[in-house]
């Protein structure tokens, strides 16, 4: 039990080292508000792709949501990171994340999108329309709030498993919350820091899944 | 040389690809043996902690809920670190493998507990009121009449989170399990050469496009049956 305590909550480890994990914390903090955003509006646009009127890029949205959707996003990291200096193009690491998830999160939020707009009935579109708001007007005032709406739940969560991939980036060696804490552990041959990395995560989120329980329960309701 | 005969040299050279088929190949047995055992686990622990979870003990449920969003919350990645860093100062040594096998599990379960509990609070109270009067005890009434509809329901949800799961064996590369990435990238360390990552990342797109695509079926199957 002792040896359990030194090993994962070493208090005095812990204190050493919170100054270097608070700064990984802010850099994840940074990473989170670069990336949501770069996946919320890559999805939007995926959505409006596969839910064009054109067939060319309906198809072209179906072929990039399965893609990404089946390649590991550690492999994603991995190959824009190592696999691209060879075609001559070398991105920094904070780059080449962002590249990798704007692909992959962009087909995960974009699915979660469609299904929302498809969720909305086509009666409000029409309706939208004979007021005589034009068609991006309804889409802007009318479709999307309430496709929006009906898949809060499902856009929460994939928010808290992009956040929980932040975590990747610590792979290829950039800056963030589990990279310091597994830097910290490497100094002090101890996993209290991992320990202290995990916890913090489970400040962040696990409040956002617990609302997302809530949320999901009174839809379902309803 | 024109660039496509450099790009193709650097991104698709037969003769890397071959020398390092087999060492890739290996890798694909270790990623699908351990991606199936976690489906296999993952989903039966899951469907354990649900069934648990309906027997409305209050102190187990309490616990249960917590432990479920923890993992919920937890980057598996950070879980890996820990059992696989940690442990092994207590005098539990784990194999890398194993280690993976086990965090993805867990992550799973927690996953597929609260699907399969989704699906069995949403079973019509009619049907346990049925199945009780034809004299099923509870559980009789929980196995053969509202799990079989549970699951049903529990099915199209289930496999997306699964397919994302299953996707993260990719993690075991940063604890040195030698699965088709982690082949990948240290041959693409000795060719000082992308095609191996290429490889990879082909074979990662046969193994889990067919169950994308299957998923995607049965989301629409799901769709029709429920109307």
């Amino acid at each position: 039990m002792d040896a359990l305590m030194q090993e994962f909550f070493n208090v005095s480890v812990m204190a050493r080292v919170a100054p270097m994990i608070l700064r990984g914390l802010l850099e994840t903090l940074l990473l989170c508000a670069i990336l949501v955003p770069i996946g919320l509006v890559g999805g939007l646009g995926t959505m409006l792709l596969a839910t064009s009127r054109n067939r060319f890029a309906r198809a072209f949205a179906v072929v990039f949501i399965d893609l990404f959707r089946s390649f590991p996003p550690l492999v994603l990291l991995i190959f824009v990171y190592s696999g691209l200096p060879f075609a001559g193009l070398r991105l920094n690491p904070l780059s080449a994340i962002c590249v990798a998830f704007l692909l992959n999160a962009s087909s995960y939020y974009g699915e979660i999108y469609r299904a929302g707009v498809l969720s909305v009935p086509h009666g409000q579109i029409e309706a939208g329309r004979s007021t005589g708001l034009s068609a991006a007007q309804t889409f802007v005032y009318v479709t999307l709030p309430q496709a929006v709406r009906n898949v809060l739940p499902e856009l929460l969560s994939n928010t808290v498993e992009l956040v929980k991939l932040t975590t990747l980036a610590s792979v290829i060696s950039a800056p963030e919350l589990l990279h310091s804490a597994d830097l910290a552990r490497s100094l002090t041959y101890n996993s209290s820091p991992l320990v202290m990395a995990a916890l913090i995560y489970l400040v962040l989120l696990w409040p956002v899944v617990r609302l997302i329980r809530r949320l999901e329960h009174k839809l379902g309701t309803s | 040389m024109t660039s496509f005969e450099r790009f193709a040299a650097t991104f698709l050279d037969t003769d890397v690809a071959l020398r390092y088929a087999p060492q890739i190949l290996e890798g694909v047995v270790t990623t699908v043996a351990i991606g199936l055992a976690v489906v296999v686990t993952g989903l039966i622990a899951g469907l354990a902690l649900a069934v648990l979870r309906a027997c409305d003990l209050k102190l187990v449920n309490l616990v249960l809920i917590q432990v479920v969003d923890m993992l919920r919350a937890l980057p598996p990645l950070v879980i890996i670190l820990i059992i696989y860093f940690g442990l092994p100062s207590i005098g539990i040594v784990i194999p890398s493998a194993t280690v993976l096998w086990m965090s993805l599990s867990a992550v799973l379960a927690a996953f597929a507990e609260e699907v399969f509990w989704a699906g069995i609070v949403s079973t019509p109270s009619g049907q346990w009121m049925a199945a009780r009067s034809t004299g099923l005890s509870y559980f009789q009434a929980l196995r053969f009449v509202v799990l079989p509809q549970a699951v049903r329901l529990a099915i199209p949800p289930l496999t997306n989170r699964t397919i994302a799961i299953t996707k993260n064996t990719a993690l075991g590369s940063a604890i040195g399990v030698n699965e088709i990435l982690g082949q990948a990238m240290s041959a693409e360390a000795f060719s000082a050469n992308a095609t191996p990552l290429v490889m990879a990342a082909v074979l990662y797109v046969l193994i889990f496009i067919p169950l994308v695509i299957a998923s995607h079926a049965l989301e629409r199957r799901h769709a029709g049956w429920r109307r």
